[in-house]
């Protein structure tokens, strides 16, 4: 009976996931970008201990100090220091967690949100289908900032509410993804084999049919991932984002953008950390989708 | 030397097409006028566009000065009991010939007239066009305060008040008070197109509107038949940039010649810039922490001093402020007359302030600092100084919690009486009187409005009430010293800072003068070449 | 040929009787979203000084924010069907004025960022297909992920610094020089001064144009190269391009013929994305370059709380980008047949 439900037996799963990591490894941009990602993650976690200073300590007597290649820079602020006196790197390495967590979550809360809405829509088809297309329509019908901004207002700019505007904004994909995968997928024997088996809607829709749909919605969440890094960074270059002193990097760059002038650093750093995080996720991206997307695979 | 030589190139194209050479100033404006008839609108950038350049008032401040002078009205007199202003006009004022309009007559009595009647006739076409929306007008109670204008003959104008108002006339040298052609409106109207005054606007000031590009530019050029003489310069534009940083960089390109509100990180860079001068004048205005006193434990003046000892308002000015401002004693700025240097302020002292609390019973606080969103003339980044009293606030045992909203919110909810927390707000003066200041921000009669202490303090509302009916200046001056000792002693706010104007120009702009509300004027400015 | 016809109209109509639920949704979603906002004009006009209870209620009544809701979203639909979306609280003139005056700037500076992205995107994409594997391939591959990845504002801000601020040639913001006043006629700054016959303002109008259209096409510039560097891999994959090597066609000729087809799908594709895409950084764009657009328009009139600019501009907005997508699935329909069935 188990046999039935998935197409692949159970014994060759080892395989797969082999296979997977053989595609996956062939890219070496992808593996640079896995790494990277993973030692972000790291400093992230490990912030406390990695950061040279406390993210929100103010030294007032080290305003805007000069990353430490500069005459008058040192090596007790590398990366030199903000407008009242915090020490750059320390937040950055802070500003991955907020970063890095408010996307996961954004990626979480949409995926789900777009599997489920998607499963209804491709499984039941019907009035479902179209009440959930038309509505997804109206979201993508209004360009995703200007959406995301308008969220944000309403509910007040914060942390929450631009992770709950990104996530809606990013639900349109999922649900469109997972919808035609479903579509796909549904007319193929082993579900209606389960069917016959007994099974219901719901073991029909999560444990039949999700499993199979998965690859792009893994390469999705991965664009996604860095999209939301992008978003949030642009609704907090808007005055919009997550709100200081917290150090998510669009705050940073955003807040430090008067001294684009004056004191290049601020600016810099945030904004080439968001570049090379988002370049990272997307190298990863790519090799994931080499190796998850047969279609996409190179001939 | 790029830029310049690209400057200089495109400028020799322009004038190879024109035989004179003509004098352009470029002014990198902040943003888009929200129309063209100053009687409707608050914000300076429309001002500036419609008051500062196409109209005048009957009086006006000298520039670079609150002090009055005069303009339209070449002399005036206040009668003794208070309530009759009578103005002789000048006879030699034309209005402005454009395009679109050719005057028939100079100004007269008539145009005085009509240009308030808009305002507070109900009949009036403008009126029923606003809808009444005069703000200004109705935020100055001019409407309750000016019982009726008479012309007495054709060029003497008589304005007679329900109750002696000191300020009223310095009132009349505000932007809304321009005063507009009769003729010209008239004939709009006849027309059945009146809502072209606020596009296309004609007055008697010394540059008359050529043409708006909507969110790009503004053109005017020299008013020939302008009563002080024509400008200097040809043709005055005003390049719509919004962005402070963009600013700079066209100021530093030659794209504009002037630029209003830098970003105060750059004043430094721009200092060392041979091509550019800055000008700086203290601003009118000042910037405060304003405590509910209607909330435990604020309504205690020792704690609310105590609070106040503990921020270290030198860091503000360091940090936020990048040096651009000082630290503010009074509620009224400097500049401002009545300003009572003898104040003293209380020093930054945390081991003080923390037996302070003590002595007042109050231990583990926690309190609400708002901080708006927006960035004002007198307050560069409310949010940053929040995060500098927040640290300083936490050395004495207080834990503050930084709240904040939408603007428009903000100043409802900062207006509540019952509202939780001290708010950062401040005030730019409108016109340079001191009651402008003390008279709306801390009376009695503003608790629940603007107002934001919510305190009503006796002594001192009594003092300002009678300051406000006097007409000697000396006689009011003493009143409002002793009302900022009382302030000082009760510390409904804490006095933050009070920002320096900076103006970037360019070093071949010469006659710029600082117009200390704000505003920005282009009358007598000239270019070396 | 009659029955094509038949199944394009059928596939038109249907495309057509989508639009409708979709529509409407939008309008409703416009009218709640400014409703939704915290803040409101009155408050804003007031400023520090703040208002009267008493003149604010007046306000209300006069602006019809009093009236219950249902009655005014009848009155806004009521509106949209005669075309009038009402007057902004700001400048007092038409909505449908004030969005059509500012948006041919948006559509010239979004069409220069597509001619921008598909001119060096297409090659690009081309050459790295061609030359895959080798340096030239990593390179474009490189480069087109970066784009990809690149904070736009970030981004724009830098190359104001370097190519305005540092090296000083191209201007900093703005349509064209202040020296140039050009009569609008079409909106397109480029056509204005063309039809104006002045040769130094249209050159000025196309030296202002660089930068940001470099912005705003950097990320569709990665998409067009990536979309058709893979598009392109598969076409050389197919047997029928192996038959036609075979047959001693030149590569050149058979990378030529082909390549155009691909091309245009992978083109179409990215226009069909990148409108919202487009909009959204054109927003962020013209915020940095000062640009006269829709998209600082827009901002402006959220932070201002001009409610009928905002609902009526949003309501613009969804339609453009929905009438785009429908042109792009009609494309589609026309390039590749097997989508209409």
């Amino acid at each position: 009976m188990a046999a039935i439900s998935t197409p692949a037996a159970p014994g060759t799963f080892r395989h797969q996931l082999g296979g997977f990591w053989k595609d996956f490894s062939a890219s070496r941009g992808a593996l640079v970008g896995l790494i990277f990602i993973a030692l972000i993650f790291l400093v992230a976690l490990l912030a406390p201990w990695v950061a040279p200073h406390d993210p929100a300590l103010q030294d007032r007597s080290a305003l805007l100090v000069p990353p430490v290649w500069h005459a008058e820079g040192s090596w007790r602020y590398i990366l030199g220091t903000d407008a009242v006196g915090r020490d750059i790197l320390s937040r950055l390495i802070y500003g991955a967690r907020y970063s890095l967590s408010i996307s996961a979550m954004v990626v979480l809360i949409s995926m789900c949100g777009g599997i489920f809405l998607g499963l209804l829509a491709g499984y039941f088809r019907g009035w479902v289908e179209t009440v959930i297309t038309r509505v997804m329509d109206v979201v993508l019908a209004f360009p995703s900032l200007l959406l995301a901004l308008g969220l944000v207002a309403i509910l007040s700019p914060g942390l929450t509410s631009a992770m709950i505007a990104i996530a809606l904004v990013q639900l349109p994909y999922f649900v469109r993804l997972t919808r035609a995968a479903v579509i796909g997928e549904k007319s193929r024997e082993y579900v209606t084999a389960s069917r016959l088996a007994g099974a219901g809607h719901m073991r029909l829709m999560f444990n039949t049919l999700l499993p199979n749909c998965m690859a792009p919605l893994i390469v999705q969440a991965t664009l996604s991932f860095s999209t939301a890094i992008l978003d949030i960074a642009a609704l907090g270059f808007l005055g919009m984002g997550v709100q200081p002193p917290t150090p998510e990097w669009g705050a940073m760059l955003a807040n430090a953008r008067e001294f684009m002038g004056s004191a290049y650093w601020a600016v810099t750093f945030p904004g080439l950390v968001i570049l090379l995080t988002v370049l990272m996720i997307n190298l990863m991206g790519d090799g994931l989708r080499d190796a998850l997307d047969p279609k996409m695979k190179r001939s | 030397m790029k830029k310049t030589l690209l400057a200089a190139g495109v400028a020799a194209m322009m004038m190879g097409a024109t035989p004179v050479m003509a004098k352009t100033l470029v002014y990198c404006s902040e943003g888009s006028p929200e129309g063209f008839d100053p009687a409707i609108y608050t914000t300076g950038t429309t001002f500036d566009a419609t008051s500062e350049t196409v109209f005048n008032m009957l009086v006006q401040f000298k520039p670079g000065t609150t002090e009055l002078e005069p303009a339209i009205a070449k002399s005036w007199e206040v009668s003794d009991d208070g309530l009759s202003v009578t103005f002789h006009l000048r006879d030699d004022i034309k209005f402005q010939t454009t395009d679109f309009f050719t005057p028939s007559r100079p100004l007269n009595a008539d145009d005085v007239i009509w240009s308030f009647e808009r305002q507070m006739d109900k009949e009036n076409p403008y009126y029923k066009l606003a809808n009444g929306n005069f703000e200004y007008f109705n935020a100055m109670s001019m409407g309750e305060l000016i019982k009726s204008i008479e012309k007495v003959d054709a060029h003497t104008v008589k304005f007679v008040l329900t109750e002696p108002n000191a300020p009223f006339l310095a009132n009349l040298a505000m932007p809304f008070a321009a005063i507009h052609s009769q003729e010209y409106e008239q004939q709009l109207i006849d027309e059945g197109k009146p809502q072209q005054a606020n596009q296309k606007p004609i007055g008697t000031g010394p540059f008359q509107f050529v043409a708006y590009r909507e969110d790009a530019a503004i053109r005017y050029q020299a008013n020939p038949d302008y009563f002080r003489g024509k400008q200097p310069i040809d043709n005055l534009v005003f390049a719509i940039t919004p962005d402070a940083q963009v600013r700079y960089q066209k100021l530093m390109a030659g794209e504009c010649q002037v630029m209003p509100f830098p970003n105060p990180a750059d004043v430094k860079a721009m200092k060392q810039n041979d091509e550019i001068q800055v000008l700086q004048e203290p601003g009118l205005n000042v910037a405060y922490l304003a405590y509910n006193t209607q909330q435990k434990p604020f309504d205690q003046p020792e704690v609310r001093r105590a609070l106040n000892m503990a921020i270290n308002k030198q860091a503000i000015i360091d940090a936020v402020f990048q040096g651009a401002g000082e630290v503010a004693k009074n509620p009224i700025p400097p500049t401002m007359w009545s300003y009572n240097d003898a104040v003293k302020d209380d020093p930054y002292d945390p081991e003080k302030a923390k037996q302070m609390l003590a002595d007042a019973g109050v231990k583990n606080l926690k309190m609400d600092i708002w901080a708006m969103p927006v960035q004002r003339p007198y307050m560069p980044n409310a949010r940053r100084a929040a995060e500098l009293m927040q640290a300083d606030l936490a050395k004495v045992g207080v834990d503050v919690n930084i709240v904040t909203y939408e603007w428009g919110e903000y100043l409802k909810r900062a207006s509540a009486v019952d509202r939780k927390g001290a708010v950062i707000l401040g005030w730019t003066g409108d016109n340079g009187d001191p009651d402008n200041f003390m008279g709306t921000l801390l009376s009695c009669a503003g608790v629940g409005g603007a107002n934001r202490s919510q305190w009503c303090y006796k002594p001192f509302d009594d003092l300002i009430q009678q300051a406000r009916t006097l007409s000697d200046q000396a006689e009011r001056a003493k009143l409002y010293e002793k009302a900022q000792v009382i302030f000082k002693q009760q510390a409904p706010w804490d006095t933050l800072a009070h920002s320096t104007v900076f103006m970037p120009i360019r070093k071949e702009v010469t006659g710029y003068v600082i117009n200390p509300l704000g505003l920005h004027s282009f009358e007598g400015v000239d270019i070396q070449e | 040929m009659t029955s094509q016809t038949l199944t394009m109209f059928k596939f038109i109509l249907v495309k057509l009787a989508q639009l409708v639920p979709t529509f409407i949704g939008v309008t409703i979603v416009a009218f709640a979203f400014i409703r939704l906002l915290p803040g409101d004009p009155i408050l804003l006009m007031a400023g520090e000084r703040g208002i009267s209870a008493e003149r604010y209620a007046q306000l209300q009544a006069q602006f019809g924010f009093d009236r219950p809701l249902p009655v005014q979203y009848w009155e806004f639909l009521k509106g949209l069907l005669h075309g009038d979306l009402g007057n902004s609280l700001v400048t007092h003139s038409p909505v449908v004025g004030e969005f059509f005056s500012r948006f041919p700037a948006t559509m010239e500076l979004s069409l220069f960022a597509l001619a921008f992205a598909v001119i060096i995107g297409l090659p690009a994409g081309v050459l790295a297909a061609i030359r895959r594997g080798k340096t030239l391939d990593h390179t474009v591959v490189g480069i087109s992920l970066t784009g990809y990845s690149m904070p736009i504002f970030w981004w724009g801000l830098l190359l104001i610094m370097f190519f305005s601020g540092t090296l000083g040639w191209t201007p900093v913001s703005g349509r064209i020089s202040f020296m140039y006043f050009i009569e609008p006629v079409t909106g397109f700054m480029t056509i204005d001064t063309l039809l104006a016959g002045d040769w130094g303002a249209f050159l000025s109008a196309l030296h202002h144009l660089i930068l940001p259209a470099i912005v705003l096409g950097t990320i569709p510039l990665a998409v067009i190269a990536r979309q058709t560097r893979s598009s392109m891999l598969e076409v050389l994959g197919e047997d029928y391009v192996r038959t036609a090597r075979a047959k001693g066609l030149s590569s050149y000729r058979v990378i030529m013929v082909h390549t155009l087809r691909n091309a245009l799908i992978s083109v179409v594709t990215v226009i069909g994305l990148q409108v919202g895409l487009l909009l959204a950084g054109a927003i962020l764009t013209e915020t940095i370059f000062s640009w006269p657009g829709i998209g600082k328009w827009m901002i402006d009139a959220i932070s201002r709380r001009d409610y009928p600019s905002v609902q009526g501009g949003l309501v613009l907005i969804a339609f453009i980008v929905m009438i785009v997508n429908l042109l792009v699935d009609l494309a589609y329909g026309v390039i590749n047949p097997r989508i209409r069935h």
